[in-house]
């Protein structure tokens, strides 16, 4: 079995935001970069998936040639290969610009599953996994915390404000993970050594055109510290009043 | 002529309040609406659309089964049928699932989670969250149809009180993946995405056995989610879909308490568009209180019980 985990590097959820000089992006300046958080649940799916039909795994990531840190790690734990689709604006990138990019090299490596995380940490759309279903023509289970796969037919449950749903679908698939899947594992030394030995190659992105136009981008006015109302229960009957009163929410 | 297109959920029958938000948003482009129903309950959901704007309603019907690629396939049908301007949905985890991928059968980028639209000129302006909040985008798009999805709670659901011309139309039936069973929550548990009050616990509880102060205090509240912080849905005592922040769900309710969570900035990034903040510490300098609107130092657990007494009291009168 041919599987692919889609990652992204992005900033550390300790990152700063601060407008760029041209008012229309962020200013990188100081931030401390990982891979997205549901990145590690996707990459740990995908290993799991090879341990137990066999095949391999390789990293494809969007990003600039520094993405060689996360996609090494990865392949600590257990990965196979790793692919970079080169490219210094990977974050400011739109949705379907990514899935394209990552549709064409998923088809080149001849994949028959894909995992991503449910959603990436910094722009937040939790698009591209159902976008690179669709231009491939694949099934695809969003959000998933719980995976079965059996030969060419897979079984998942995701979470939605109902309820959670069961899903059952066929391979080629693709499936964006969310916690609660799993507990991604650590590298072993021996995951460590044997880095030196996988391969990263750098290729260069298909680029269909952004269409996402930023216009601009603000910092949101800190919210305003309000009153400590005072201590204990004894401040309950301050609060009410507060609630109801001034900011009539009761 | 150039519509807009709203993908209304509805569960059972009746349509969910993130879409009927969403169907207010669609109002601001001042474009006639159409809005699609799909799913089982479809047709029982499309009546009740016309009082919130929509003047079409097209429900999906005959499918034994929920395929979120089928219904993405016939949605995006009928965008090209209708030639449509603009594509909506609201960013629940089934918006969020299908939205996607009818923005990518439309050749669409899409815009996600939104917390604010508006007409410029003629063209749609969207606006929505960076870094979970840390930043504001404010966004166009160039793609042939300007599709988005809308943040539960960051619109007012209104009515117009017009009236809507109800169509059906045989939904796709050849899902690549389908929706086999729904284990439902029980009790009606709202999520915190979609609650107007939500009361979140963090390790100041000391312990799983101790949230049922928060449950209490949610339930005194009556239509409120519980949330929980990071640090303890990764400690295991409260599940995932609760937790709020940067890794978890970023929310908007009307009012947001906060008991025992310090306030690490990926918390904050979560819940900083709450209309009112309550936070309730032992730590007088905890980061939460240069946030919150409201707040009250010290002891959860006594505090907590004399604010759902206080609160049940008040909501009797």
């Amino acid at each position: 079995m041919k599987i692919v985990a889609c990652i992204k590097r992005v900033p550390t959820t300790e990152a700063q935001a601060k407008v760029g000089a041209d008012g229309k992006s962020l200013d990188p300046a100081g931030w401390q970069y990982m891979a997205s958080f549901y990145d590690e649940i996707a990459v740990e799916a995908a290993i799991q998936a090879k341990e137990k039909n066999g095949g391999d795994v390789t990293i494809v990531t969007v990003g600039p040639s520094d993405a060689a840190k996360e996609v090494r790690e990865f392949l600590a734990r257990g990965a196979d290969t790793g692919v970079i689709l080169k490219d210094a604006d990977w974050m400011s990138r739109d949705p379907r610009w990514t899935a394209k990019a990552l549709a064409a090299k998923v088809q080149a490596i001849g994949a028959d599953l894909v995992f991503t995380g449910r959603v990436a940490t910094d722009r937040d759309n939790a698009a591209v996994g159902q976008m690179l279903a669709t231009f491939l023509g694949w099934a695809c289970v969003t959000e998933v915390v719980a995976l079965e796969i059996e030969g060419a037919k897979g079984r998942a449950k995701r979470e939605t404000e109902y309820g959670v749903e069961t899903v059952e679908f066929s391979l080629p698939a693709v499936v964006t993970c969310n916690k609660g899947l799993n507990e991604p594992r650590r590298a072993s030394l021996k995951g460590i050594m044997a880095v030196k030995t996988k391969p990263i190659a750098e290729e260069a992105p298909v680029d269909s055109g952004v269409q996402a136009v930023v216009v601009s981008v603000e910092i949101p006015p800190a919210r305003k510290a309000g009153r400590i109302l005072g201590e204990g229960a004894a401040a309950v009957p301050a609060l009410i009043d507060a609630l109801r009163n001034e900011a009539k929410v009761l | 002529m150039s519509t807009v297109l709203v993908l209304v959920e509805q569960f059972h029958g009746s349509a969910r309040r993130a879409g009927l938000e969403c169907l207010s948003a669609a109002r601001i482009t001042g474009l006639p609406i159409v809005a699609v129903v799909a799913g089982d309950g479809a047709e029982k959901a499309a009546s009740a659309l016309g009082k919130h704007g929509a003047g079409k309603v097209i429900a999906l019907t005959g499918a034994a089964q929920w395929s979120p690629d089928a219904v993405a396939r016939d949605v995006a049908a009928i965008a090209k049928e209708l030639d449509a301007k603009a594509f909506l949905a609201a960013a629940t985890a089934t918006g969020k699932d299908i939205a996607p991928r009818v923005a990518a059968l439309l050749d669409s980028t899409l815009h996600s989670d939104c917390t604010g639209l508006r007409s410029e000129g003629g063209a749609l302006v969207a606006t929505r969250p960076w870094l979970a909040g840390k930043a504001i985008a404010t966004l166009r798009s160039s793609a042939p149809v300007f599709c988005a999805t809308t943040r539960p709670n960051a619109f007012a659901a209104t009515e117009s009180g017009g009236n809507a011309e109800v169509v059906t139309r045989p939904a796709s039936t050849d899902g690549k993946a389908v929706v086999t069973a729904i284990a439902e929550k029980v009790g009606g548990k709202l999520d915190v995405k979609e609650a107007s009050v939500v009361v979140s616990g963090g390790r100041g509880l000391r312990g799983p056995e101790n949230f049922h102060l928060i449950e209490e205090l949610a339930a005194a509240f009556g239509s409120a989610a519980t949330g929980a912080s990071r640090a303890v849905v990764d400690a295991g005592w409260r599940p995932h879909a609760e937790q709020v922040g940067q890794t978890g769900k970023t929310v908007s309710p009307q009012l947001y308490v906060a008991v025992g969570i310090s306030g690490a900035i990926q918390h904050l990034a979560g819940m900083r568009t709450a209309k009112v903040i309550v936070a309730i510490n032992k730590d007088a300098d905890a980061p939460i209180f240069k946030i919150a609107d409201y707040g009250i130092v010290g002891d959860a657990f006594e505090i907590v019980p004399a604010l759902t007494r206080a609160v049940a009291e008040a909501r009797k009168h």
